[in-house]
């Protein structure tokens, strides 16, 4: 009846898990409570859960990220802690088994359910704001791409409570994740919660190519659309390209583990090599699906707080491209190791190092677009100068790891560890963290506080490096990676201070959460009336903060590379806004279940499938299959505003920036 | 044991030496990789600190402009000069694409050549006759065997100093690394296949060997002691131990392979020819014990 | 930003001259959808790719068990590519009718691709039941275990089709020649195409190649 699940599957007898699970529960549960007294949840469901407004389900997808976050963090600093305690003769407070799982849970929460989400809630957001238009192309199937995400969240912390995870590393290497040498549930629950997640990534690469290509405010060229509209295309396109090799390497382990296929197995004449050489295929365009758009938020916050244009604007397409094709021939810099051969290394080797050309140049270009500026050192600039001393190293290291000499040394060391996380909290968090505060007021109307934000980006930035550059040292002594323990007494000052780096870090998360609070309890004193706070250069500004669910009441007109700029200087100059147009009823999405209760029926489906409880399996892909065809034969999916509300609104708009602009022209 | 190229890289280590020197401050640590005690580990010690001087060559003033520019041209500094509208130039792009080419040519050339030179399968140039080592991982320990010597040690390595090692590397269960950090080079040791290292080590003394890819709960233990002896004391070495009653059978191999951890070092007399091979190719010794103890990983 | 530029702020691209992509703006629906699916198309497109490397990598890892050569029978295969090739000749047909708004004849060549797909499907499930009979299943060596999967997620892609077809019969017959109705049988004879092309590509490297002497 439940197929392997028994009470044996909850652990009683491990503390730190349970304790840990019940508090989680207590909190879901305390919050739910909280917000039915509050009487939210009616405002909740129809504002954000069913919603198809693209700035809603961008929100969501960063309360996803953010949560799991501090479940990332969580297991970082359970790693760190058991590596500075477990050294000679002491084995820690983790036995193997429990540290396995944390670091494999680890990098797949931080790669999958944080710094995805964060990337697609960010292009979610400011996406079609910047084209200039009213929604993605595909609105509801954005909705259910976000579901489908936080499902496979879902069941990863599952994880916890029923049953245990992987304790194969993020990426689940056969032969050791085959059935043979893993035979409990944690990689099923591993394969089954990237199965559908991965599912929701395609519809998310899918819908905004779809959306980049095909629906842009008119004048919006291609060499007009903003840098981050550019990076945002390459991620989709290389999540197009990259996450179905994911879904068909992730089948044939579940294949093998589930029906006794033979693909990676060591007998049955499987090959594991070629389990490495599929996940590589999809898992080095993934880091470029990551840290290309991280580049394009750098790119709008260089221009912005450097009043000036960005330079070399063609030259960082350019660049973004180069970087989008190349990075689909690099992956075998992955595993120099396995022993390939002289001219693959070498090819793979100087492949990767090219690379290394458009994304050297993309720093240059940052570089001349403060030249001659006027620079204003609000906290994301302070992410984009952190960002560039540190990425630059991080850079190096990679390169030296790209030559396959240099990698037959550090390979799987502490030095691959401290390199990686160089370029992801170098690049991709700092990013993370700077769009957070650039586009905080676009989304809710007022400011981050700019104290505690400064403050936030110090414990980042010197948490990171107290807590890595120790690694690169360990690194060149010969410790490796996935240590539970630590044989050599004599790097134990090293991994205390990369324990303290953690907790420094550990205290810019805590300082996010108090500065979020703060702000909002002080939000009064730091509403954004103008809609554009920073003074900015595309069209995210141009509407009010926060936007109207249809984003503009007309589609703006482009103008040149800076449709907003362009705009606005005109307006300021001649002292008027242009003349008033004649406002249409606009047609928007509908909000709809259809998202949370497919990916309800996805959870449960999946959960069965993990647990080998067929018949509740079927029933769940019988009720995704029912929901989708009720979907389907809904006559309504649009609803229209009367214009007489557009037309309002609009008026309401206008007086506040024509008060606005007109303040500044008289200041200029 | 030069080929040309390594001598060409040595050349431009002496030109970057001095700011090798200041960059790596830990390439003055005497341990791991930075310390090799042969041929191989030492080229790529050369290789890793000159690529890392000539990046640094372009990093560092990228870095100094970084802080610079953005200082000098904060909001508040009256004399510099706003340029609202300056966003391109020729002569800029033409550098930075020039720069990031250049060096990346530099170290692609780097790369080609030390690529070739280093090649783990690539038998080392030596007049001394060298030592073939065939190296098992199990669940979780190492398994030596010395094919010409007729014996096999768990978890120690002994090798003859200044003698060329032509290592064959195959798994029994999961993939392992095998690596001595201060010899050079690692690879993987794969089930079902075979892959082939060459290294050698100079100097004598007792190194940290290890196994450097993750390969489940007992991972952490499956270290060894690499001992590097003069060639006639690993004669005699290899003598006593052939008088140790031990032998490697299929019996005691299906003992061995059970899963453990933090095994002592020991040492078989006498080993069955072909053990190797049938792991490489059919993961255990032809009798097969009623099915290998197919590994319980804890619950 | 050119100065002629600079004061036209405004709704200057109505009407005005088409200068290149996207200058008039988001394209309509009856774009927007089937480029979409097209890119879906794409993907999946993907997936195939990744499961012919697969297959090609593996093929020739029969560990010690039957060979391409020895199981595949090109009679059976060709019967099952007729049919398949049929079906997306009679969905081309479905279209043509649609378009034209006849009820009827669409229903009714949408069933025969239907049946046809179904022909096939009974045509594959054949052939794989024997091939587990005869103890070369998916089990017995790494070539199997790609053959069964590489050509079953194919029959998998016909099945959801074929539930497709069925949903959309239903919708068509219900709802009338909508645009949206119309919209999502496009998007369905996209779908059936390129599963037709996909098995083109498994007839050639599987089969033909396959039986090779």
């Amino acid at each position: 009846m439940f197929g392997k699940l028994t009470w044996d599957a909850i652990p009683f007898d491990e503390p730190i898990p349970l304790v840990t699970s019940l508090v989680v529960i207590l909190a879901v549960v305390g919050t739910g409570i909280w917000v039915w007294r509050k009487g939210w949840w009616p405002a909740l469901w129809h504002g954000y859960i069913t919603s198809t407004d693209h700035k809603k389900i961008g929100i969501m997808y960063i309360v996803l990220a953010l949560l799991m976050l501090v479940r990332g963090f969580a297991d970082a600093i359970m790693m760190r802690a058991q590596q500075s305690l477990a050294i000679g003769a002491s084995q820690g407070y983790l036995p193997p088994d429990h540290y396995n799982q944390i670091f494999s849970a680890h990098g797949t929460i931080m790669i999958f359910f944080v710094a995805m989400p964060f990337v697609i809630g960010f292009m979610n957001f400011a996406v079609p704001l910047q084209l200039g238009v009213r929604d993605v192309a595909f609105p509801t199937m954005n909705n259910v791409s976000f579901w489908l995400t936080a499902s496979g969240a879902l069941l990863v912390n599952l994880s916890l409570f029923i049953g245990e995870f992987a304790r194969t590393g993020w990426l689940a290497f056969p032969p050791l994740s085959e059935k043979e040498f893993s035979p409990g549930v944690g990689v099923d629950y591993y394969l089954v919660a990237l199965q559908i997640s991965g599912v929701g990534t395609l519809l998310t690469g899918v819908n905004f190519v779809t959306t980049i290509l095909k629906t842009r405010a008119p004048g919006m060229s291609y060499l007009r659309m903003p840098v981050f509209c550019w990076t945002s295309l390459a991620s989709n396109l290389l999540i197009i390209a990259a996450f179905p090799v994911l879904t068909v390497t992730l089948a044939l382990l579940m294949l093998d583990r589930y029906l006794g296929f033979h693909f990676f197995t060591n007998d049955g004449g499987g090959n594991s090599m070629l389990y490495m050489n599929l996940i590589w295929v999809w898992g080095h365009p993934e880091v470029y699906i990551l840290v290309l758009p991280a580049f394009g938020i750098f790119s709008e916050v260089a221009a912005t707080f450097s009043g000036k244009p960005l330079f070399g604007y063609r030259s960082m397409v350019f660049a973004t491209l180069a970087i989008c094709i190349i990075s689909f021939c690099v992956w075998l810099h992955h595993f120099f190791t396995m022993g390939a051969g002289a001219n693959v290394n070498a090819i793979f080797g100087i492949a990767s190092m090219i690379i290394g050309i458009p994304t050297g140049v993309k720093i240059y270009n940052w570089l001349f677009t403060m030249y001659g500026g006027r620079v204003r050192f609000n906290v994301p600039m302070y992410y984009l100068i952190g960002f560039m001393l540190t990425f630059v190293l991080g850079g190096l290291t990679g390169v030296l790891l790209a030559i396959p000499a240099v990698d037959f040394l550090v390979h799987n060391s502490l030095f691959l560890v401290a390199h990686f996380h160089h370029v992801i909290i170098g690049g991709v968090v700092f990013a993370i963290m700077a769009g957070y505060t650039y586009w905080f007021p676009k989304a809710f109307g007022f400011t981050l506080d700019e104290r505690l934000g400064k403050a936030i980006f110090w414990c980042w930035f010197i948490g990171f490096h107290l807590a890595f550059m120790p690694l690169y040292v360990l690194g060149f002594w010969g410790a490796t990676r996935r240590m539970q323990h630590i044989p050599d007494a004599s790097w134990a000052p090293w991994l205390n201070v990369a324990f303290f780096g953690a907790a420094i870090i550990g205290l810019g998360i805590a300082l996010t959460v108090v500065q979020l609070l703060y702000s909002i309890k002080t939000r009064d004193q730091r509403r954004d009336v103008t809609g554009d706070p920073w003074d900015g250069r595309t069209l995210e500004w141009l509407t009010l903060s926060p936007p109207p669910h249809y984003n503009f009441a007309v589609l703006p007109d482009v103008h040149g590379e800076e449709a907003y700029w362009t705009r606005k200087q005109t307006a300021i100059k001649e002292d008027r806004l242009i003349d008033e147009p004649n406002y249409q009823p606009i047609e928007m999405p509908i909000d709809t279940p259809t998202g949370v209760i497919c990916a309800l029926f996805a959870s449960i489906c999946g959960f069965a499938v993990i647990w080998h409880i067929w018949w509740l399996a079927i029933l769940g892909l019988i009720g995704a299959f029912a929901i989708f065809v009720w979907y389907a034969w809904q006559d309504e999916h649009e609803h229209i505003i009367p214009v007489d509300e557009v037309r309002e609104n609009a008026r309401e708009r206008r007086r506040i920036r024509m008060e606005h602009l007109h303040s500044l022209s008289q200041s200029t | 044991m030069v080929p040309r190229s390594r001598a060409g890289l040595r050349f431009l280590g002496g030109k970057t030496g001095l700011l090798a020197g200041l960059a790596v401050p830990l390439a003055a640590c005497n341990r791991g990789i930075l310390d090799p005690v042969g041929p191989v580990g030492g080229a790529e010690k050369t290789i890793l600190i000159n690529s890392t001087a000539i990046m640094l060559a372009i990093i560092i003033p990228t870095m100094l402009a970084t802080v610079a520019f953005a200082w000098w041209f904060r909001r508040g500094n009256n004399k510099a000069e706003y340029r609202p509208d300056w966003e391109y130039s020729g002569a800029i792009e033409m550098v930075v694409w020039g720069i990031p080419v250049l060096t990346i040519m530099l170290l692609g050339g780097i790369t080609w050549i030390s690529s070739h030179d280093l090649e783990p399968s690539k038998p080392l140039d030596s007049p001394v006759k060298p030592l073939t080592v065939e190296v098992v991982s199990l669940d979780w320990k190492w398994l030596f065997i010395y094919p010409d010597q007729g014996v096999a040690t768990v978890n120690q390595l002994v090798v003859p100093a200044g003698t060329p090692l032509n290592l064959k590397l195959t798994s029994a269960t999961v993939w392992n690394s095998f690596f001595v950090p201060q010899f050079g080079s690692m690879i993987y040791t794969m089930p079902r296949m075979t892959t082939r290292l060459n290294l050698q080590a100079d100097r004598q003394g007792i190194y940290d060997g290890l196994s450097s890819h993750f390969s489940g709960d007992g991972f952490p233990g499956m270290q060894f002691k690499a001992h590097v002896v003069p060639p006639e004391q690993f004669a005699a070495w290899a003598n006593g131990a052939r008088s140790n009653g031990l032998a490697l059978d299929a019996k005691s191999y299906a003992d061995l392979s059970k899963p453990s951890s933090y095994v002592k070092p020991m040492t078989y007399g006498t080993v069955t020819p072909g053990l190797f091979n049938a792991i490489a190719t059919k993961g255990g010794p032809p009798p097969l014990p009623p099915v290998p103890p197919a590994t319980e990983q804890g619950g | 930003m050119t100065a002629s530029e600079a004061p036209a702020i405004g709704l200057t691209h109505v009407g005005s001259e088409d200068t290149g992509l996207g200058h008039r703006g988001p394209e309509s629906k009856s774009i927007v959808v089937p480029y979409g699916f097209w890119l879906f198309v794409l993907s999946d497109m993907v997936l195939f790719s990744a499961l012919f490397a697969t297959y090609a990598s593996l093929a020739h890892a029969t560990d010690g068990g039957p060979t391409s050569n020895q199981l595949f029978d090109r009679n059976l295969v060709a019967i099952e590519t007729m049919a398949l090739l049929l079906s997306s000749f009679t969905c081309g047909l479905a279209m043509i009718v649609a378009k034209r708004g006849n009820m009827k004849w669409t229903l009714g060549w949408l069933l025969v691709t239907g049946l046809l797909g179904f022909v096939f499907l009974f045509i594959e499930l054949y052939e794989f039941a024997s091939m587990i009979g005869e103890g070369a299943g998916p089990q017995r060596s790494a070539f199997l275990s790609a053959f069964f999967t590489l050509v079953g997620c194919h029959g998998a892609h016909v099945t959801v089709g074929l539930l497709w077809i069925g949903t959309m019969m239903a919708q068509i017959w219900s709802k009338g020649f909508r645009e949206h109705i119309m919209r999502r049988l496009l998007c369905l004879s996209v779908f059936w195409h390129a599963l037709d092309i996909i098995w083109v590509a498994i007839f050639t490297i599987v089969y033909l190649i396959g039986t090779l002497p």
